[in-house]
């Protein structure tokens, strides 16, 4: 039954191949593109409910004993991160039905949509750390070319920052896994932490997270790692921004929970003010960065480099309650920080500009798309009872549990100034009066039919939903949160499955 | 529109006789457990008043818009606000749990944003919205970190246990930062100085949203909270010392700027911040008269300033203008406005036998009993004179004298317009005239909440002569001798208007405006738009953190084993980086092309020195491969030219050499102990025994780890995609404004 594990990554795969087959009928392709997206949502949940029950599931691929062959192990941050994944996805796919031009869909947008899910549902089901640099580099490629899809002039520029920051980020991982693989002599994540104990070198131990640090570090877009981010998401198409948004930054989030709870949790002690320092940095540099954008997926941009503060927050106070923050955080970001994009999207395809002084109007034409958009909005400030404030109210708890005063102030104010962005956004955007459209966007405006606004409407008013239903029963989750950072923090029963000591 | 509110009015009035009687009313059900969260409400006599005055003020205010907004397109939205607001409100004052509290301070701060903000496409009310959301919203914060301590050093976040940990909390070491935190969070809500200014900002608001949130229920806020966590800090002095400067302080600034308003309604907003000044500094002297003082002022004022407001709301309808100087004369045309102003002016300026009177009464017998009697008395007599004169402004002047021609003439107000301001005024009126009932079932109940174990003394309308009385008809004397001469006053206090009283509301204005140019010049200098910078910052990261990771620890670095390079291995190391050098150095590309072959080829070298074919072997195909694509593309490149001047260049250079010799000496820390080889052994015996295989490498890839290798094809088949669509589909962009990158 632990086979499961492999679906999340099949089905992917065989969507693509599929539609990759069915290259000049788009219709088809749109066809699969849902089928896949939905068979990976089941599939992750269907694995999610398997690991709630039965814990933490491994499986040795090709039968090769751990630690020689290549392990895939989920435990629950990897379940949900998965659902979260074909969440994502769905909305993403079903959103494209009406939002992805003719253009793109014949040139291979299905395809490349789904080998991303691969690349994101590998890494986060992987339990070996080579293995999971092969799925960065098939997440990375897919987002290369989704990002440069088009060949527009401004998404070409976004797209030559992006690939030459992530190679660089590569780089650095290889080498690190390289140093690491010398210094210990083993991939396997579990084997790994296992060997560390035992390190020869063990003042190397914590260079080797510093390096670690940096290249997950460049792909979670922190401080000062993430000019690629504000530099290429609004560059191309409202869906693939969305679903980049969602997703690719949370891996990298998600590398770094994933190693340094297992492999370096014995050096936490030097590791964690250089964690917390980036953190709070990434928190204020970010949201400061958002407050003088005048696009609209810039300011989202830069909201979502800032808020991967908070998880890195988490991440370095490092005890159970501060962990179930940032992975609560990280669900709730998920769903929020793709619903955003996608609403740009739609705004966008009306008006056809993302400048919000350009923008106006919307809430006396568009009063349930209006309020559609404060719930995310206003869960991303951390307004309760939106999901977002029960992310940061653990991680609030935590840091002033452990006295980290300074930063708590940085985490609140950040949140204060969110609600500034947002504000902004809403004003503008919402607010004010519309002002008289130039030619080329009354040009490039359209009014949607009815069918392409249900497209948009499903996948943003159930994320929208979720957002709610987080906020007002908080207890699942955040039970959810708190058992799977407690298999973070005590990884005996993660190493010993892996291992194979349990089938 | 109105049955709800008036529904859960009769709903809280049954529980009135009961919360009287001592008892408490306490719900509780399991929130989100894994923060320790509970969904936890309780009434008592303190929030059976609140939740009395939410629900009741509230169904008159749901009468009054009704018409109000009569024909107001968004009418719908604005009562689904409202509704939003008053479930907030009653939120607030019912939860016992810090954090449900804290969740609905937040909501109404937000359904205020947006009632404020309703008038959406003017932009004074979009500013004033975000004005006020970002000040309550920065108190909600200091708030929510001082509650979550205050739960800590308690040991419950039980507003109802809490109470009685007073002793805990107040010998926490962060006793000082809690207390402070949970203030500001109190202060900026209710309007304190000096975050007093987004009040009368507020004004921008449709009127029922100023008579409702900013002067009956949401402002006193930060009032309830500060009674309802005051037995915590019962007897500490520190609860004092700020409360009655700042109350006194609020009050003054109050008083004085409502004398200089024009406006009506922001006149009654100015004397709502002076009210609240009052209540603050009542609650700080914390006497038994004073508590019950401010009980009685908080009901007082509730009825009498949301009455006025919505007398304000109707002249403005009727007469088109809010503008004190341009009324006067409508008490003929609208008599039951004019009477419904008169009661709430009454009761506003202290005249007998109104509940206004009765709570002037309290507050001057609490002052005068308090330390230091003469400085808090002589600051609310000044407010009181300030009082009189507004009362007369807003409640007469303009129903009497001559009539002021205006553009329209004005009629009486509808039913349902004058309904709200009435009724408000007869219970001010009523409740003054029984006296013994109000203390007995509203003030006294809350009181006890307040100050637990209390017996409070019974209100009573006639105390015989003495110097409370003294004090109420000078007050009177004095504030009608200001009304009369209103216009000199004005003028003379007008230096108010221009300096001291608005200082705050620049300190905001100039926040906010230091906050965006900070923002822009950061952002400038990070997001800079030139990727070689990006590039710099990323690799000098990289050297710093782990370059002082190196530093600091003793990390054994393997150079011992120098004497094993042999001769030729020297040389192929230094035609290597020769031809380093030469890339980087050389002028025309095909050089550089043919440079880079030669690094490629020199490490296939080394693959092969080192027994490694299979690796040498991929290295030299590749590296073939690369450098004859690379010279069929050059030509089609444009001019190679250089844009960094000398010193950048040293300055790249420089960095480019310490990162090199970071990975070099990392490389060698990192081999510089023999590690056993586990996994080349398991490799090497089951290649064949196994896997059926006779080359190590093929099986690795294909078997021991094929899922790397089916990540990797995947990766190909992906470029290629790319490739074809970058070649094929060329720039589909439309008229399109997205901004350049950076």
């Amino acid at each position: 039954m632990s086979q499961i594990l492999l679906l999340p990554i099949l089905i992917p795969l065989l969507t693509a191949i599929l539609s990759l087959l069915a290259w000049r009928r788009p219709a088809l392709q749109r066809l699969l593109s849902l089928a896949g997206a939905a068979a990976l949502l089941f599939a992750g949940l269907g694995l999610f409910t398997h690991v709630w029950k039965e814990g933490i599931q491994a499986v040795q691929v090709g039968n090769w004993p751990a630690p020689f062959g290549i392990t895939l192990a989920a435990d629950l941050l990897s379940a949900s991160m998965v659902v979260l994944t074909g969440l994502a996805g769905l909305a993403t796919a079903v959103y494209s039905l009406a939002g992805m031009d003719r253009q793109r869909e014949s040139f291979g947008y299905y395809p490349l949509l789904h080998v991303l899910l691969m690349g994101v549902s590998g890494s986060f089901l992987t339990g070996d750390i080579f293995n999971l640099y092969v799925w960065f580099e098939v997440l990375l490629i897919a987002s290369f070319v989704l990002l440069g899809l088009g060949s527009e002039k401004t998404q070409l520029e976004g797209t030559l920052k992006y690939v030459t920051l992530n190679l660089i980020s590569s780089a650095l991982f290889l080498a690190a896994i390289g140093m690491l693989y010398g210094v210990v002599g083993t991939l396997n994540l579990a084997d790994l932490a296992l060997q560390m104990q035992s390190a020869r070198q063990p003042a190397l131990i914590f260079t080797l997270s510093m390096l670690f640090l940096i290249a997950f570090g460049i792909k979670a877009a922190i401080f000062p790692l993430f000019f690629w981010l504000p530099a290429s998401y609004h560059t191309p198409p409202a869906a693939v921004s969305a679903i980049f948004a969602g997703l690719l930054t949370k891996v990298g989030v998600y590398a770094l929970i994933r190693v340094f709870s297992l492999m370096f949790a014995q050096d936490m002690e030097r590791i964690r003010p250089v964690l917390l320092t980036l953190a709070a940095l990434t928190l204020l540099t970010g949201i400061l960065g958002a407050l003088v954008q005048k696009d609209f997926r810039r300011i989202l941009s830069f909201n979502l480099v800032s808020h991967i503060g908070y998880l890195i927050m988490g991440l370095g106070l490092m005890t159970p309650l501060a962990l179930a923050g940032t992975i609560f955080y990280m669900f709730h970001d998920v769903i929020a920080k793709t619903n955003l994009f996608l609403f740009s999207g739609v705004i966008h395809r009306m008006r056809n500009t993302y400048r919000i002084t350009r923008l106006g109007g919307f809430y006396a034409s568009h009063p349930g798309l209006s309020i559609l958009f404060l719930i995310p909005a206003l869960s991303l400030a951390g307004v309760p009872p939106l999901s977002g404030f029960w992310g940061k109210l653990v991680l609030v708890q935590a840091g002033l549990e452990e006295g980290q005063y300074l930063l708590v102030a940085v985490a609140l104010g950040v949140g204060l100034l969110t609600l500034l962005s947002m504000g902004q956004i809403w004003a503008e955007v919402f607010w004010k009066d519309a002002p008289i459209a130039s030619e080329s966007e009354s040009a490039g405006a359209k009014v949607l039919e009815p069918g392409p606004w249900l497209l948009f409407l499903i996948p943003m008013g159930a994320l929208a939903l979720l957002t709610c239903l987080m906020g007002l029963f908080p207890q699942p989750v955040l039970k959810l949160a708190t058992q799977a950072a407690g298999q973070l923090i005590y990884p005996e029963a993660y190493i010993r499955t892996v291992l194979g000591g349990r089938p | 529109m109105a049955s709800l509110p008036a529904l859960l009015t009769l709903y809280f009035a049954q529980y009135v006789p009961r919360t009287a009687a001592g008892e408490c009313f306490i719900f509780k059900t399991p929130w989100a457990s894994a923060a320790e969260v509970s969904l936890s409400f309780s009434l008592d006599g303190l929030s059976v008043l609140f939740a009395l005055l939410i629900s009741g003020i509230g169904t008159l205010v749901c009468i009054y818009s009704g018409d109000y907004l009569k024909d107001h397109p968004q009418r719908g939205r604005f009562f689904c606000t409202l509704f939003l607001f008053m479930g907030s409100m009653l939120g607030v004052v019912l939860a016992d749990h810090g954090i449900v509290l804290f969740v609905f301070w937040e909501l109404t701060s937000i359904s205020s944003y947006l009632l404020i903000g309703f008038d959406h496409r003017r932009e004074a009310a979009r500013s004033a919205a975000l004005q006020a959301l970002l000040v309550t919203g920065a108190g909600g914060l200091a708030l929510l970190a001082g509650l979550i301590l205050l739960g800590q050093a308690g040991g419950s976040m039980e507003l109802s246990t809490l109470v009685h940990r007073g002793e805990a909390v107040r010998s926490h070491p962060l006793h000082l930062a809690i207390f402070l935190l949970i203030l500001v969070g109190a202060f900026t809500k209710s309007a304190q100085f000096p975050f007093h200014f987004w009040l009368p900002n507020a004004m921008e608001a449709p009127t029922p949203v100023s008579t409702y949130l900013h002067s009956a229920t949401m402002v006193k806020a930060g009032i309830y909270l500060l009674a309802r966590l005051a037995p915590i800090w019962e007897g500490a002095s520190i609860w004092s010392q700020v409360l009655i400067p700042v109350g006194g302080l609020t009050l003054l600034t109050g008083a004085a700027l409502a004398l200089v308003q024009t406006d009506l309604k922001r006149l009654l907003a100015y004397t709502t911040v002076s009210a609240l000044g009052i209540m603050t500094l009542l609650l700080g002297i914390g006497s038994v008269s004073a508590l019950q003082a401010a009980t009685a002022f908080l009901l007082a004022h509730a009825l009498y300033k949301g009455a006025l407001f919505l007398v304000v709301g109707i002249l403005d309808h009727e007469a088109g203008t809010r503008e004190v100087t341009e009324l006067g004369g409508l008490g003929g045309a609208m008599p039951v406005t004019a009477l419904a102003a008169a009661l709430a002016a009454l009761s506003s300026a202290g005249f007998p036998p109104f509940l206004g009177f009765l709570a002037k009464e309290g507050m001057y017998s609490a002052t005068l009993q308090a330390p230091g009697a003469w400085l808090p008395t002589g600051m609310v007599l000044l407010a009181s004179v300030s009082f009189v004169a507004a009362a007369g402004l807003v409640g007469f002047k303009p129903f009497l004298g001559p009539k002021i021609t205006a553009s329209r003439t004005p009629h009486e107000a509808s039913f349902s317009l004058w309904i709200g301001p009435l009724t408000a005024g007869i219970l001010g009126l009523l409740l003054g005239l029984m006296p013994g009932a109000a203390s007995e079932y509203l003030i006294g109940p809350a009181l006890s909440a307040i100050h637990p174990g209390t017996v409070s003394s019974t209100l009573a309308l006639w105390h015989g002569f003495d110097i409370k009385l003294l004090l109420s008809g000078t007050v009177f004397l004095l504030g009608t001798a200001v009304y009369f001469h209103w216009p000199r006053v004005c003028r003379g206090l007008n230096f108010l208007n221009a300096s001291g009283g608005f200082a705050p509301s620049r300190w905001y204005a100039f926040g906010l405006e230091a906050l965006l140019r900070v923002s822009r010049f950061q952002t400038r200098i990070l997001q800079s738009g030139h990727l070689h910078l990006y590039l710099l910052i990323v690799i000098l990261t990289t050297i710093g953190l782990v370059g002082a990771s190196l530093l600091d620890h003793d990390v054994h670095v393997g150079l011992g084993r120098w004497k094993d390079i042999r001769p030729h291995e020297a040389i192929l190391v230094a035609v290597i980086l020769a031809a380093t050098v030469m890339v980087v150095r050389s002028p025309s590309r095909l050089t550089a092309v043919v440079a880079l072959g030669v690094v490629g080829y020199g490490v296939a070298m080394i693959f092969l020195l080192f027994s490694a074919p299979d690796l040498a072997m991929t290295q030299l195909s590749i590296e073939t491969l690369s450098v004859i694509l690379l010279v069929l593309v050059i030509f089609r490149l444009p001019r190679y030219s250089s844009y960094s001047n000398k010193l950048e260049r040293m300055r790249d250079a420089g960095v480019a050499l310490t990162a090199g010799a970071l990975m070099t000496a990392l490389i060698l820390a990192a081999t510089a102990l023999q590690r056993e080889a586990r996994l080349v052994d398991f490799f090497a015996k089951n290649t064949l025994e196994l896997a059926q295989g006779r080359n190590v490498v093929n099986v690795i890839l294909v078997d021991f780890r094929g899922v790397d290798t089916l990540g990797e094809i995947t990766v190909l088949s992906v470029a290629a995609i790319g490739v074809y669509a970058l070649l094929k589909l060329k720039d589909i962009r439309t008229n399109d404004t997205t901004p350049r990158n950076d």
